[in-house]
């Protein structure tokens, strides 16, 4: 029973790993934009919600209405000040630039908070769970599945049955004709990054509810996300929620038996993913480029 | 001009050159320079030797990563893996076979070349961004294994006991010499590598792969080529990273920051030229030792500047000079129409 137990605990764990992975996932499948600063704008919402906290004495959740959409904000901005610069720059610079920024964000961070780790204060929202026999269900952990869940179920129907995701759609497949159609390129990919790091801070804050945030958190947020999205194959929403289950479930599995060899175990099977179809589960092959 | 068609005719024709006056210049001034700086332990005091060391490893890294990303096309943020590597290398062959630390370096770079071998083949079919994440993945599984092997130190590293019994003078000046000494080879070598043959291909591989097979580059081989070398020469400077600080651990050799410090030197002083990521060390060593007590705010700052290089000046600062037809190390050739003869 309690492998049973493990597996449960490892698909929770990708749901939160899915969840901070769909911006990169999203961003990827629209722009052709892998954004090296996720995971660091992911942290940067997480300060955001805890300065919050910390500056009106407002609860988690009062906190994430007000960081999430100032998250939405700051990605449109950089998508209009830096990544449409990039983008057109030739196909290292976005990697370039997306990776200074990364950079960027992390030294400031850890000049204006110190490289200490933060908790995030939650009430007992990170130790609330429901025990079912051998079974324990976190609250926590299935909130971040059923956002993640949300956040993918409702991206879909946005892509596929509105105005928007029509033209989003129209974009993904050929800028140039797209742009002959009378689309209006630049405010669209402004909400596609907006709603990718609205997506990643929210996950970034619900995770750093256990585990704690600190400055360097990015780079290993990032290197999650980023498997994510390629085990579950480039330019597919579902595809990296099965993915980051992948993930979670080796992960967890594997710590049952030797937890420093945890972390290790799901990078092989990243490395394992790249050398045996490097398109992913659900990806299609001209993606990866090689 | 009369029609060509063979090459005599061509030769006669078109006028063609590889070198330059200011070229004849600058390698005779290297020359003279390097002939000074090999002098200095006798000069200067270790303070002044010991930052040259830094400024000598940051120079080696930055030539070496333009040969990936500005050559050849492979933006790699992983290559703190070979200098983890290396370093581990220099320190396990010189502990268990009792061979000095200086020699070791031939073994880490050798070494390296081979762990690269396995590795190339994982992430070779990778283009843009999956090649840059995925060897930093390598390096982080590499962090990951040597952090929980103890015979490897285990995650507070290892230190080189043989160099730590030798006379501080004298290790000193060695140090120095064989700092020296690699960044003369890898600087050298890359400029012989980067105008040969071999540097065509690569550089025509990096503007489109496609175009280049089309025109008979054996493209696969080329990046094969240059990722090894690349990961030889950075397993010879993880070993001048434990030589010089006489300890390595993982959290620091295997850091994703040398990857970033490789890219700030690179993309300030520019990308696929061969002056530019010297004159971008320089800078970044400058700025290092000027501001790095106060904080990590010249990160910041740094930072910054890339992005604006990137987006406004992509030739970096050397890009700007060479506008004027600057050129110190040429790597091209110049074709002028000869003189028609009456």
């Amino acid at each position: 029973m309690t492998w049973v137990n493990d597996v449960v605990q490892g698909i929770f764990l990708g749901g939160a790993y899915a969840l901070t992975a769909i911006g990169l996932s999203l961003m990827f499948g629209v722009m052709r934009l892998v954004n090296l600063a996720h995971g660091d704008l992911a942290v940067c919402g997480t300060y955001l919600a805890t300065t919050v906290m910390a500056m009106f004495g407002v609860p988690l959740w009062v906190a994430l209405l007000i960081m999430v959409p100032l998250a939405f904000l700051l990605g449109a901005v950089l998508q209009l000040s830096l990544f449409d610069r990039a983008l057109a720059s030739g196909p290292t610079a976005p990697l370039l630039v997306t990776f200074g920024l990364s950079v960027i964000i992390e030294n400031l961070l850890q000049q204006i908070y110190s490289a200490n780790t933060r908790g995030v204060p939650a009430g007992n929202l990170d130790v609330a769970a429901v025990h079912l026999g051998a079974l324990v269900l976190p609250w926590l952990a299935m909130l971040k599945l059923i956002l993640a869940t949300a956040v993918i179920g409702g991206l879909s129907l946005l892509l596929q049955h509105t105005g928007w995701g029509r033209r989003v759609r129209a974009t993904s497949d050929d800028l140039a004709i797209a742009r002959l159609q009378g689309i209006r390129v630049r405010p669209l990919f402004a909400s596609v990054t907006g709603i990718a790091i609205a997506a990643a801070a929210l996950a970034g804050t619900l995770n750093a509810v256990t585990t704690g945030v600190y400055p360097a958190l990015g780079a290993l947020t990032l290197i999650f996300a980023f498997e994510a999205v390629i085990i579950g194959g480039l330019g597919s929403l579902w595809g990296t929620l099965v993915g980051g289950m992948l993930l979670g479930v080796t992960q967890v599995v594997v710590s049952q038996v030797s937890v420093p060899y945890a972390t290790l175990a799901s990078q092989l099977l990243f490395l394992a993913v790249l050398a045996v179809r490097p398109q992913g589960l659900f990806g299609s092959a001209q993606a990866v480029g090689g | 001009m009369a029609p060509v068609s063979t090459r005599a005719e061509l030769s006669q024709a078109v006028a063609v050159r590889r070198w330059s006056r200011p070229a004849t210049v600058t390698t005779a001034g290297a020359a003279l320079a390097v002939a000074v700086l090999a002098a200095l332990p006798y000069l200067a005091g270790t303070g002044v030797t010991q930052a040259l060391v830094t400024l000598f490893v940051l120079v080696s890294m930055a030539v070496l990563w333009n040969l990936l990303a500005g050559y050849a096309g492979m933006v790699s943020f992983g290559q703190q893996a070979y200098l983890g590597i290396g370093a581990y290398l220099v320190w396990l062959v010189s502990s268990k076979t009792g061979l000095s630390p200086f020699l070791a370096i031939v073994a880490a770079a050798a070494g390296s070349a081979v762990a690269g071998v396995p590795i190339f083949a994982l992430i070779r079919r990778l283009a843009g961004g999956y090649f840059a994440v995925a060897t930093w993945v390598v390096a982080e599984c590499l962090f990951l294994y040597v952090t929980n092997q103890l015979w490897l130190g285990g995650g507070t590293g290892v230190g080189l006991q043989q160099l730590s019994g030798m006379a501080p003078v004298l290790r000193n000046a060695y140090t120095y010499w064989t700092a020296l000494g690699l960044t003369v080879v890898i600087v050298a070598g890359v400029y012989l590598l980067v105008r040969s043959r071999f540097g065509l291909d690569s550089r025509a591989v990096h503007d489109d792969r496609a175009a280049a097979a089309a025109m008979g580059v054996e493209v696969p081989r080329t990046r094969w080529l240059a990722y090894l070398i690349a990961a030889a020469g950075f397993g010879a400077v993880g070993g001048m990273l434990i030589i010089s600080t006489l300890y390595t651990d993982p959290a620091t050799v295997f850091n994703v920051n040398y990857s970033a410090d490789m890219l700030f030197m690179v993309v300030i002083g520019g990308l696929g030229t061969m002056e530019g990521p010297i004159i971008g060390a320089v800078i970044f060593f400058a700025v290092q030792e000027k501001f790095a007590a106060s904080g990590v705010w010249y990160l910041v700052a740094i930072g910054a500047v890339a992005i604006v290089v990137v987006l406004a000046a992509p030739g970096g600062l050397w890009g700007l000079a060479s506008r004027r037809g600057w050129e110190l190390l040429p790597v091209g050739y110049r074709t002028r129409a000869a003189e028609e003869k009456p």
